[in-house]
């Protein structure tokens, strides 16, 4: 698929070649996060997957997204989530029981739910290119967050300052 | 490129997601792949802002990680005080929300 | 030269300065909170402070509103130049039409949003600054009266706190000149209210009452929200087009809803939206149930919060709005309105609950959700002035039989607020607080001259003038039950043989209002530590307090009970004359001050005239124009007869002209319809007061124990003593249906039509695996998953048995219907 979209494609080869390997590497490793049996490696997979998300932001020209992705997700985020692992488990290495009795009923649902999106955008942006638009400056980032997202932005501040008051408090031991 | 490249690689995260949200038993893994959701989704806004020439969808991948950051924050909290309560996190045991 | 002096509508330092009067409360609550332990009246005096500095800035803003008024159309070369441009329209009714008086505005950008600011000040107006007034001289007086009712008490300086930020609160509702700063105001107001219903919390009714209050209250808050926001999108373009403004400022949304541009729909779901929020502040019919239990806060709050301020806020909402009420709700074309229904079933099942209540506070507590279900049906029925007057009569008569209730329970009842067991024959014990309470009962029942006659047959006369005969003959009902329970009330408490605790004993019979009241009793005589106010309930403790009790019997309060009480009443007596309607054709229009000073005018107004009212810019209208558009007249010119149907409110105003209040209509007052209503009301008295003095005085046979004989009576007696069940509707059924029915037919559902369902495809599933296991290679199957090879083994065993992780189930069927639903919408898209 990816060699009939190069063929097609005339815009950027190498960015092509290298959204295709980075995409390739997510499938497989989003399909790894929900299927290991391990919840560590599952954790790792996730990495794999986040970074790769960062990768393509740089290729979509949002290095500022990237950034921002990296720092939070794989700095902050994993953290707590490997955190969160040794917390409520002893054991490291392979468990039994990390799935459902009926997790065999997601996949009919993500075929599914697959099959209508990805009909759906073909339908839809099937000739769209992306212009090739270098990247952009943060300064008009962070513009728009200072004007009119001023609000949006205000409340997501309130969100995540009840979120550490909230975490701490149901966290806490007493 | 073309804009379904990231289209498409954005539905198969979300698929991905939503099976591990479905199939997973252990409630850190269900908040993986939350995560997974989520990063699907700001993969599609960082593409339609790249298509748009507009910014703004830029600034939504930022509120959407900045609220994943909330979200894991309160949510491995929850799990923390369900295992300590339970000395387990197995969703399907957690069933006294049923009528 | 001079005339056009003259026409400058004058303004002055207090206009310019109201925002004074809210902020000096709310500063005071920071110092009362950070330093108020430390003082000698435990910041008791910072709060008192305050509220008298609020009431000086309030009344001079009242005299220079009055002045800009007066300079706007009483001078003659004002009136001169007025009818020099053409713009005064004699009306055959009204005399000469009043220019608009544009509020004085005065607001800083509290913070913006792309384009979109958001403004936060003040705004006077002939409304805003009437109230202003009233809340702060109401809450002075409430403090003086807490600071020996709640002398003691462990809170002490939390109570101050809490009531100074609330009448702050009330200020910052009242000016504001935009949506947001009424809904902060709102959302202030709501929070206090919880803080001091919820003052004792320690005993659980309290605190189930404050939450009760407060989960009420936000059940309508909700409308609140969401009619600003449709409001808000229905006006801001208009608003910005037109007026420089935007969709919250309150000046431009009257303008809007009044501009015959403003798209209906936005208007009629904006408005019942709002409506659905008055409903829950201001305790009208569904939502009701909130108020008689806040009684459970201390006697002043009650007297404050749910008499005569914070529960006319939702009024105060209608009145302020009232254009758009006005246009969605068709009030002028004489339609049966939502506002008008709702506040008539609210006059008449109060004031039927208000009999069966044995507390004192509770029966005061319905008589306010009654007379607040008047002033709804003033505004319901077009009649904006009495309404907006009889919130101003009604607070000071029924701030002063609460605070009069306060004082029997604080000197003569033991702390009890029980009529039945505690009180009777007080009227010898408490001659002040008597004769304060038959002042403010004749005026509740509006007895001609005293306050609320004023101001509640104008509602009745109105209403009946507006064209709504049956809604007139509700409203005269409901004084004649008004006059029945408060002779009730009055007999039970003032008359009589003296029972219980106001006979000098003080029976072991305790019920809940005792105990809440213990720990202000108690420490009233003798200061005392956390600790052993802690410990009150503890038997030695008790005895003691009994005998302290017991030796003093009733008396009359101490004078910081009494002046209060004694300057309500003095009001309650006089207040009315702010309006003597019934007087105006003896004496002249001049003496209704009311309707020259707090109505606004409906006369259009040029755009160019009105100064953008937004934020973004410090003083505006300070200098604005008396501003009629010479080509209104038209618009203006109200021609004469039962209900003129033309002029704002009724057409739109001419292009380029904006108006900002309906031209509603005034009865004439009739001496027939005056002598109806007080002939009604004294047939009340008169039937009220046999029946009280043959049942409760004389024991007569043939009535006491009638509700146990009759099986009629005692299903009405039991009806309304359950208070039509609403109670036990919103708790045992709506609550309840969340938990029980609705989750039991969850269960069942999910029991027997999905797990059926999911073991049926399951067993299918099963079955199918096993054919597959059986016929095809498993690595088929394991392809058709994701490819890995171990799931193979566990296919059959996976699918065996679907049904048992019930959250991963629902998420299941939550992707899977979304899918469904998406597929659903993109093939009929295509097709």
């Amino acid at each position: 698929m990816n060699a009939l979209i190069l063929a097609t494609d005339n815009v950027n080869v190498a960015q092509n070649v290298a959204f295709g390997i980075i995409a390739a590497v997510m499938i497989f490793a989003a399909l790894s996060v929900v299927t290991t049996k391990n919840v560590v490696h599952a954790a790792l997979w996730l990495v794999m997957v986040l970074a790769g998300v960062a990768a393509q932001y740089v290729l979509a020209a949002a290095e500022f997204v990237a950034v921002s992705q990296v720092l939070v997700y794989i700095g902050a985020v994993m953290v707590l989530f490997l955190f969160g692992i040794m917390l409520t488990r002893a054991q490291i290495g392979k468990e039994t029981g990390l799935n459902n009795k009926g997790w065999a009923l997601g996949i009919p649902v993500a075929l599914v739910l697959f099959g209508l999106l990805a009909w759906v955008i073909v339908d839809a942006f099937g000739d769209d290119v992306l212009p090739d638009r270098g990247p952009a400056p943060t300064v008009m980032l962070s513009d728009q967050f200072l004007s009119i997202y001023l609000l949006p932005f205000i409340a997501i501040s309130f969100v995540l300052l009840a979120a550490a008051i909230g975490a701490i408090v149901l966290a806490r031991k007493d | 490129m073309l804009a379904v490249n990231f289209l498409l690689l954005g539905a198969a995260l979300f698929c991905i997601g939503v099976y591990g949200v479905i199939a997973r038993r252990n409630a850190v893994m269900v908040l993986m792949s939350i995560e997974l959701i989520l990063n699907a989704v700001s993969l599609n806004f960082v593409a339609f802002a790249l298509m748009s020439g507009a910014i703004d969808g830029q600034v939504f991948a930022l509120y959407v990680i900045a609220v994943a950051a909330a979200e894991v924050g309160v949510g491995l909290a929850m799990v923390l005080m369900i295992y300590r309560n339970r000395k387990s996190i197995a969703l399907d045991e957690l069933s006294e929300m049923k009528g | 030269m001079l005339a056009a002096e003259a026409a400058q509508l004058s303004s002055g330092w207090f206009l310019e300065n109201v925002w004074l009067i809210a902020l000096i409360p709310i500063v005071s609550f920071a110092l009362i909170i950070a330093f108020g332990k430390h003082l000698p009246m435990k910041g008791s005096e910072i709060g008192l402070a305050s509220m008298f500095a609020s009431l000086v800035l309030a009344t001079g803003t009242a005299i220079q509103w009055i002045q800009r008024t007066n300079s706007a159309s009483g001078g003659e070369e004002s009136l001169g130049m007025l009818q020099a441009f053409g713009r005064s329209m004699p009306r055959a009714t009204e005399g000469e039409v009043q220019p608009f008086i544009e509020p004085v505005v005065h607001t800083w950008v509290w913070w913006s949003n792309g384009p979109l600011e958001f403004g936060i000040g003040s705004s006077a107006s002939g409304l805003s600054v009437l109230l202003l007034w009233l809340v702060a001289f109401i809450s002075l007086l409430v403090q003086v009266f807490s600071l020996d009712y709640v002398r003691g008490d462990r809170r002490y300086t939390h109570f101050f706190a809490a009531i100074t930020l609330f009448s702050g609160g009330m200020l910052v509702m009242l000016m504001a000149p935009n949506m947001v700063q009424l809904i902060l105001g709102w959302e202030i107001m709501g929070l206090c209210s919880f803080l001091l219903i919820g003052h004792w919390w320690e005993e659980e009714a309290n605190s189930r009452a404050a939450l009760k209050a407060f989960f009420t209250v936000r059940v309508g808050d909700v409308g609140l929200l969401v009619g600003t926001a449709i409001i808000f999108f229905g006006a801001n373009a208009w608003a910005v087009d037109n007026l420089d403004s935007n969709g919250f400022d309150i000046n431009a949304i009257q303008a809007w809803a009044l501009s015959g541009e403003a798209n209906s729909k936005f208007l009629l779901w904006g408005a019942i939206a709002l409506f659905i929020a008055c409903i829950g502040k201001s305790g009208q019919f569904p939502l009701h149930t909130w108020l008689p239990d806040a009684m459970a806060g201390p006697t002043p709050v009650s007297s404050l919060l749910h008499s005569s301020t914070m529960v006319v806020a939702g009024v105060f909402l209608v009145a302020q709005l009232y254009p758009v009420f006005w246009q969605a709700f068709d009030i002028g074309q004489g339609s049966l309105t939502f506002i008008a229904v709702i506040g008539a079933i609210t006059i008449i099942i109060a004031a039927l609950l208000a009999f069966v209540q044995d507390d004192i506070k509770k029966v005061l507590a319905y008589s306010t959700v009654s007379q607040l279900g008047y002033m709804m049906l003033g505004l319901g029925t077009g009649a904006w002035l009495p309404a907006v007057f009889h919130i101003f009569t009604h607070a000071f008569f029924k701030c002063c039989l609460f605070l009069c209730a306060g004082s029997v329970s604080h000197s003569g009842s033991h702390h009890s607020f029980d009529m039945k067991k505690d009180m009777g024959g007080l009227r010898k014990k408490m001659p002040i607080t008597f004769t304060a309470w038959i002042i403010s009962t004749l005026a509740l029942t509006g007895i001609f001259p005293f306050a609320g006659f004023w101001s509640k047959d104008e509602i009745i006369d109105n209403v009946g003038n507006n064209g709504y005969t049956f809604l007139m003959w509700v409203g005269l009902g409901g004084a004649v039950l008004t006059a029945a329970y408060m002779t009730r009330a009055t007999y039970l408490t003032f008359f009589g043989e003296p029972r219980g605790a106001a006979a000098g004993e003080h029976n072991g019979d305790e019920h809940s209002e005792e105990h809440e009241m213990e720990h202000i009793s108690v420490g009233a005589h003798e200061p005392r530590s956390l600790g052993a106010a802690a410990n009150a309930h503890g038997a030695d403790d008790h005895d003691a307090h009994d005998d302290h009790h017991a030796s003093d019997g009733p008396h009359e309060s101490g004078p910081l009970l009494l002046i209060p009480i004694v300057i309500l009443a003095f009001f309650a007596l006089f207040a009315g004359l702010a309006n003597p309607t019934p007087l105006a054709s003896r004496f002249g229009e001049g003496i209704e001050s009311m309707k020259k000073y707090v109505e606004p005018s409906s006369t259009p107004v040029a755009f160019e005239d009105v100064i953008a009212t937004g934020p973004g810019e410090s003083i505006m209208l300070v200098d604005g124009r008396v501003s009629a558009s010479p080509n209104a007249e038209g618009a203006a010119g109200g021609e004469e007869g039962a209900g003129h149907s033309s002029g704002c409110g009724f057409d739109a105003p001419e292009p380029g002209t904006a108006c900002f209040f309906p031209s509603v209509t005034h009865a004439e007052p009739s001496f027939n319809k005056i002598l109806l209503s007080l002939g009604v009301v004294a047939a009340g008295y008169a039937v009220a007061i046999a029946f009280n003095i043959a049942f409760y005085g004389r024991k007569n046979k043939h009535l006491v124990g009638l509700t146990e004989r009759s099986k009629v009576m005692r299903g009405g007696f039991l009806f309304l003593k359950n208070k039509y069940y609403l109670d036990a509707l919103y708790e045992n059924v709506i609550v309840r249906a969340v938990a029980h029915p609705i989750a039991k037919g969850t269960n069942w559902f999910n029991q027997n039509v999905l797990d059926a369902t999911v073991n049926a495809a399951g067993e299918g599933a099963r079955r199918t695996g096993v054919w597959v296991y059986d016929n095809i290679d498993q690595r088929i199957v394991d392809g058709a998953v994701d490819g890995s090879g171990w799931i193979a083994e566990e296919t059959g065993h996976g699918l065996q048995s679907t049904q048992s992780g019930k959250v991963s189930q629902y998420g299941a069927l939550l992707f899977g219907a979304a899918a469904v639903g998406a597929i659903v919408l993109v093939l009929v898209n295509v097709s």
